[in-house]
């Protein structure tokens, strides 16, 4: 291990520092996160990283982490091939 | 299309409890579980249960799963798919789900959302390394699968899962190094955490992770000691040997389904996340629809029984079945939610429930 780094975002390998980069640039929301670098887009869509992400959000912001803009939640709430709604119902 | 009365998902002890009480009273009951059996986190919980003889306390969790999963085969009301993941809900009430590569829709007209939590993660240097585990991935792998993950293990958090999934490490002949809590108390029950003690091992309270590190998986930890304020105090570093780093810093529940359909949620920190507002009966501010368990709120299996029998009853009885008896069967579920929230454990619970209902009321 040369470099430590610290995974916020396990599914799509996105690190700690790369948020708080974000975040420092400006990106204020967990969407607009999403939008930019992925983060939530993985197989398990946002479970392990949405709140710890918020949590940056929170620190950042001086905010409770409850307040932090939750993301758009939207259908399907796991991967699903294609394949599969065109031999569905 | 299916259509059906009552549509529960998830099959772990709140909806299973949800699909007997309400096929008991006579209603229709789907229950979709992800996995290839249903019984959730039961299946795995190899620890005898407290409370009461009615929360089956004395058995331990996988014996509990297994009479619920029994009693749920046996009501001819109740149908179980299993390998099914509900995958959305939609405005118009329909859900829609995946079956082995199979896209499905359901009609239900009451849905009790019963999902769970998932386990959470924290962030600290080397943090993806081969050999750190979430406690609940090292319970299935070693009480399910009878593999133990490792030597010599770190376990992060001292609440009930830490501790419980520590002793039952020790039981399969793994060392824990040590159990490290940032907090200044343990957070599970004494019971537990003097079990472990008398053993030997340190359990670090005002602890916390510095880092991980090893070449290609965990070869150790360095922790240290946290202030009043939870900042890392330099020169109390241990450097701990170890080979897995087992992380039970508590359960997110899983509320992506009553987001998408338009439930109000309030992020509530003693119920360990967003949950959704909902009246005493668990029906949430979207008509029709339910939760039960750890979705509601992060407690333990038995109080999630309980919500599950009180959804299943009220979504029942909201259809017109049970009219001489759902009212007694509520209120009696509801007695037995509030002796189980009556020890000091469960203070942090009613906190949290007051607290989300207290903006909620005009739905209530």
């Amino acid at each position: 291990m040369q470099t430590k780094e610290t995974i916020v975002c396990r599914c799509e390998d996105i690190t700690l520092d790369e948020i708080k980069a974000l975040i420092e640039q400006g990106y204020r929301t967990i969407d607009e996160i999403k939008r930019v670098i992925r983060a939530g887009m993985g197989p398990c869509q946002g479970r392990t990283c949405r709140m710890m992400i918020a949590q940056e959000l929170s620190k950042y912001y001086g905010i409770p982490v409850g307040e932090v803009l939750m993301p758009t939640f939207r259908p399907t709430v796991k991967p699903v091939k294609l394949g599969t709604f065109a031999g569905g119902e | 299309m299916k259509e059906i009365e009552i549509l529960i998902i998830g099959g772990g002890p709140a909806g299973l409890c949800a699909a007997s009480a309400a096929a008991n009273l006579g209603a229709t009951v789907l229950v979709l579980e992800r996995d290839g059996e249903p019984g959730g986190q039961l299946v795995k919980q190899t620890h005898k249960f407290f409370g009461s003889k009615k929360q089956y306390a004395g058995d331990r969790g996988y014996q509990i799963g297994n009479l619920l999963i029994e009693e749920c085969k046996k009501n001819p009301n109740i149908e179980v798919w299993t390998d099914t993941t509900a995958l959305g809900v939609y405005e118009d009430g329909v859900v829609t789900a995946e079956r082995q590569g199979k896209h499905l829709k359901i009609e239900p007209k009451k849905i009790i959302v019963a999902t769970g939590a998932s386990e959470k993660m924290i962030a600290f240097p080397n943090n993806d390394l081969p050999g750190i585990y979430g406690a609940g991935a090292v319970q299935t792998l070693m009480n399910v699968h009878g593999i133990v993950p490792g030597q010599r293990v770190l376990m992060i958090g001292a609440g009930n899962i830490g501790l419980i999934v520590s002793y039952q490490l020790m039981q399969a002949g793994v060392e824990i190094a040590a159990i490290i809590e940032a907090s200044p108390t343990i957070g599970g029950y004494l019971v537990h955490a003097s079990k472990i003690r008398r053993a030997g091992v340190p359990i670090l309270t005002s602890h916390t992770i510095v880092e991980a590190y090893g070449q290609e998986s965990v070869e150790g930890a360095i922790i240290c000691r946290l202030d009043e304020n939870w900042q890392q105090i330099p020169g109390t570093e241990q450097d701990l040997n170890v080979d897995v780093i087992c992380l039970a810093v508590g359960l997110s529940p899983l509320t992506e389904l009553c987001f998408q359909a338009d439930c109000q949620l309030k992020y509530i920190a003693e119920l360990s996340g967003h949950v959704p507002i909902r009246n005493e009966y668990l029906e949430t501010t979207r008509t029709d629809l339910y939760v039960a368990g750890d979705v509601s709120g992060v407690e333990e299996a038995s109080s999630a029984m309980v919500e599950g029998r009180l959804a299943g009853i009220s979504a029942a009885y909201s259809l017109g079945y049970g009219a001489g008896v759902a009212p007694q069967l509520q209120a009696e579920a509801l007695a037995e939610l509030s002796e189980l929230r009556s020890g000091p454990a469960g203070q942090k619970t009613v906190k949290g429930i007051m607290k989300l209902m207290d903006k909620g009321e005009a739905v209530c």
